[in-house]
């Protein structure tokens, strides 16, 4: 009996440094943060935390205030996820379906960039695409396509561009590993059952998703006044038959029925843990906006780390962190109501 | 569907299969080749750079190739010392994590208890919290240590605060448990149990079992966590800036000084840590392929 208790317990002694490792520093500081964020005073004239007072003030407060900060976070961390997608989800399917005897090699160069230092490739993106870099001067000075006032680096182009880059590999692994796992029988079995190309189907489904992808990226970035505010509507009519006819074309000719009703629904689990994983660093990001933008782009993220390092000024702060952490939930859950997956943590795997 | 179906047959399947077998043979590749060529870009830039010659105090344009960067690479004031602190920080930080992460990974997989489910779920909690929140809510802590009761009367100051080496290792250990969980758990999983019952069965105790087959077994999933463990810790900017204090590692450092100068030091660094990581990946690999296929890793 002494013995069969004590095997009982084996996995809560393996267990129990670790996770009091993780009681101490994790649960217990967003406890205390929360403490934080309901708190006044600062770091030189001290603090009065609950019960004494409760400051609400803190939260109500800085969403007026930093409603731009949120409204920036959201939209580039957004737009950000959706340019990962649409690129990581090619490159996933390429390297588990035709990679072949070169799917390690591929593999090995997605995750490459990590092998270097976050700030140092955020850096690299500041020369390429700074007034001085490669980028400007061939579209500025070679082709002429931009007016020679024009820069990239301040611009919300740059600061989404610096976190598509950033959080791709984030966007490319799950994937990966989602498509793989996909039974190449059941697409052998959807061509014997007559699945060819997707053609009309296709072509809509693709005609919306590019224009609603173009419209979404022009707006964000802000793009829309900058012709003129006359020819905003003029530019978002643009941009989203461009996308219409880029996405129509994509649909109706390179997507396959058996993907879409296959290979693509299956893949689905790893769309929903892919974008979380990319989402989540993109959205709480301050690195990109203060390195590749302006302080017009700044994310909540510039104005936690300046109210926490700079100010000190931690009830502000904590609780904006807190509100940037209930978004995240927020999002997750509705993502998964509309997705449709429980398999948030992977279950047991 | 069927409406589709016949639609394809109008059109003409043959001119779209055509074009479709040749999209995917040639447009995917395509799209693939230059998806790879954009994450690497900045990898060259940054190799490239570190041959330049500034003009001004930022290494930002190009202006002449010179080899004085990478004749005194640490040639900066403070450099040198963050980065031996990175590589510290990473080194202990490492250890522990895969210490503490290994025993959760093979309390999960081998014992069913109660609370496993909910465990399971909890160690996926911090990897989904952005690392702005881990960092700011570990400074909360540690600053509260220094002036908030209880924590001021049972927690003597030092421990915590002023922020430094300690701080940065704890957070470090701290971010890195839940990768160490699952990186060993996927290795664990695919394990065959016959082989310790095998053991025992021959006379081996539970210690013996442990260390002569179930820790040879699940090695390479340690080290692969512990690699892991290692890139994440040694490249990490956002939590060790909230809590570094005074003291820096690389990327605090880079962070620091690029308000005022940036200099081709850093991309020195930069590349020769890029290379290092790479020799050391092509080193394993190599060893892996030599060392063949354990046998008892069972095909999933």
């Amino acid at each position: 009996m002494a013995l069969l208790r004590s095997r009982r317990a084996i996995p809560y002694l393996l267990m129990a440094p670790g996770l009091l490792w993780l009681l101490l520093f994790f649960v217990i500081p967003n406890v205390q943060m929360l403490v934080f964020s309901l708190s006044e005073g600062t770091l030189r004239t001290g603090f009065t935390t609950p019960p004494d007072v409760w400051d609400i003030e803190n939260y109500t407060g800085s969403i007026s205030k930093f409603s731009g900060n949120f409204s920036n976070s959201i939209v580039y961390g957004g737009l950000a996820t959706i340019l990962c997608f649409l690129i990581g989800y090619p490159l996933a399917y390429a390297i588990a379906f035709k990679g072949g005897r070169w799917k390690n090699l591929l593999l090995f160069l997605v995750i490459a960039p990590f092998f270097t230092s976050f700030l140092i490739r955020t850096i690299s993106w500041k020369i390429i695409l700074g007034n001085d870099g490669p980028v400007l001067a061939i579209a500025r000075d070679v082709l002429h396509l931009v007016p020679a006032n024009f820069s990239i680096i301040g611009s919300p182009l740059a600061v989404v561009g610096g976190l598509t880059y950033q959080f791709l590999p984030f966007m490319v692994l799950p994937l990966y590993v989602s498509i793989e796992k996909v039974d190449r029988r059941l697409i052998e079995a959807a061509q014997d059952l007559y699945a060819g190309p997707w053609r009309r189907g296709g072509m809509i489904a693709g005609a919306l998703f590019g224009a609603f992808a173009l419209i979404a990226l022009q707006v964000g970035l802000g793009y829309g006044a900058f012709i003129g505010e006359d020819a905003a509507p003029a530019a978002v009519a643009a941009a989203a038959l461009v996308g219409a006819l880029v996405g129509g074309l994509v649909g109706a000719f390179l997507i396959s029925q058996s993907f879409i009703r296959v290979t693509f629904p299956l893949s689905l689990p790893g769309v929903f843990a892919a974008s979380i994983l990319t989402f989540i660093p993109a959205i709480g990001d301050y690195v990109n906006p203060q390195l590749l933008g302006s302080p017009k782009t700044q994310m909540v993220g510039n104005v936690i780390q300046g109210r926490f390092l700079d100010q000190n000024d931690y009830p502000i702060a904590a609780a904006l962190a807190f509100l940037l952490m209930a978004g995240i939930l927020l999002a997750i859950f509705l993502y998964a109501k509309l997705l449709g997956t429980e398999e948030l943590t992977g279950g047991t795997a | 569907m069927t409406a589709a179906g016949s639609n394809v047959a109008v059109v003409g399947p043959t001119a779209g299969r055509r074009v479709g077998a040749f999209a995917e043979r040639w447009l995917l590749k395509l799209f693939t080749v230059a998806a790879i060529g954009y994450l690497l870009v900045p990898i060259l830039v940054m190799i490239v750079f570190s041959f330049n010659k500034p003009e001004g105090k930022f290494n930002f344009v190009w202006a002449e190739f010179s080899l004085d960067a990478w004749a005194a690479p640490l040639n900066r004031p403070g450099l040198s010392d963050a980065l031996w602190t990175s590589i510290l920080v990473a080194i202990v930080g490492t250890f522990f994590a895969t210490i503490l992460g290994t025993l959760i990974a093979l309390a999960l997989v081998r014992y069913r208890f109660r609370g496993r489910n909910a465990t399971n779920l909890f160690i996926f909690v911090p990897m989904a919290t952005p690392e702005i929140v881990l960092g700011a809510s570990l400074l909360t802590i540690f600053v509260s240590t220094a002036t908030l009761e209880p924590f001021k009367s049972i927690i003597p100051s030092g421990i915590f605060y002023p922020l430094g080496l300690p701080t940065i290792i704890i957070a470090h250990v701290m971010f890195n448990i839940s990768y160490v969980v699952v990186t060993v758990k996927a290795r664990i999983q695919g394990f065959d149990r016959h082989l310790e019952e095998a053991a025992m069965d021959l006379g081996a105790n539970e210690w013996t079992t442990f260390w002569k087959i179930t820790f040879p077994l699940i090695r390479p999933g340690i080290v692969a966590a512990a690699l892991l463990a290692f890139s994440l810790s040694i490249d990490d900017f956002i939590v060790t800036n909230f809590t570094s204090g005074l003291v820096n590692t690389f990327p605090v450092w880079v962070w620091g000084t690029i308000r005022n100068n940036l200099p081709p030091q850093v991309h020195v660094i930069g590349t020769a840590i890029f290379l290092i990581a790479v020799g050391g990946v092509a080193i394993a690999t190599w060893l892996q392929s030599r060392g063949g296929r354990t046998v008892a890793m069972r095909p999933r």
